[in-house]
């Protein structure tokens, strides 16, 4: 199940507007309108965007008034997260060793010729 | 500062890990093929790193084990396609945790001005298999934290 979760929120967060209205999302709630300002898109189209974050659990939506307020959900963000983190830190730090021993190697063959120029 | 990119898109059963590296790409290639350097940068410092097997040639085979600080063992292994050259380095690869999952690996080795672009693409049988392959963790645990979830909203948004 918590793949499958894992493949929505990955589906929910291919898109570059989805994506911005949750950074949006991060400075607190919002409504519909206030959402769609930043885009060249109509708001029955940021509306679908919601209804995609909303059923991957990203968002949660609530009524003020008339107005549909918009609010971040983190959880399934941190469980992309962790995951992606577990991978990037292998490779983060295997890539770093391989720097340190990369320079390590030049340094060896830059002394070699040093010692050659000297001759 | 190199910073190394890891891109897992939706719907595609692959994982595209770039890095960029200050040394001209023999020496990277080298860094990759040779098991006694390879030994001494592949996974986390804590981890030791044994090779059982490593014949660099086509239809050569490749095993290794890593043992972390508890002593738990991971061992992977696969066939080499092709020798590994500057035109790129082809492999199968599999966790010996997880048999049957095997994905095809090819690493490439671009000259940017005497510095290396090493990009690996790594090829799964299905998409299930490569979240799989992620989450199964070939590493460490990593604790939750917000910091994270900033980073990676800023990465998206970057992207």
């Amino acid at each position: 199940m918590v793949d499958d979760r894992l493949s929505l929120v990955f589906g929910a967060l291919a898109d570059p507007i989805r994506r911005a209205i949750l950074i949006r999302l991060t400075q607190g709630d919002a409504t519909v309108a206030e959402l769609a300002a930043p885009f060249s898109v109509s708001q029955p189209a940021i509306s679908r965007h919601l209804k995609v974050l909303e059923t991957a659990g990203l968002i949660s939506r609530t009524r003020r008034a008339t107005a549909r307020l918009s609010h971040l959900q983190a959880e399934p963000l941190r469980e992309v997260t962790t995951w992606l983190a577990r991978y990037r830190r292998f490779w983060e730090e295997s890539h770093e060793r391989l720097d340190e021993l990369l320079a390590a190697l030049q340094g060896e063959r830059n002394d070699v010729s040093d010692r050659d120029d000297a001759v | 500062m190199s910073k190394t990119e890891i891109t897992a898109e939706p719907g595609v059963p692959q994982i595209v890990i770039t890095r960029e590296f200050d040394a001209p790409r023999e020496l990277v290639l080298r860094a990759y093929t040779d098991p006694d350097l390879l030994v001494q940068w592949l996974g986390p410092r804590e981890y030791t790193m044994v090779i059982d097997k490593w014949e660099a040639r086509d239809g050569g085979q490749w095993r290794y084990v890593h043992t972390d600080a508890d002593g738990t063992e991971y061992g992977f292994h696969g066939v080499f396609h092709g020798t590994p050259s500057l035109d790129g380095a082809v492999q199968t690869f599999e966790f010996e945790g997880w048999p049957g999952r095997v994905s095809l690996d090819t690493a490439t080795f671009e000259d940017r001005d005497g510095r290396t672009l090493v990009r690996t693409v790594s090829c799964f049988q299905s998409i299930e298999d490569r979240d799989g392959m992620v989450a199964s963790g070939m590493e460490r645990g990593v604790h939750d934290s917000h910091e994270r979830l900033t980073e990676l909203l800023s990465r998206l948004q970057a992207g």
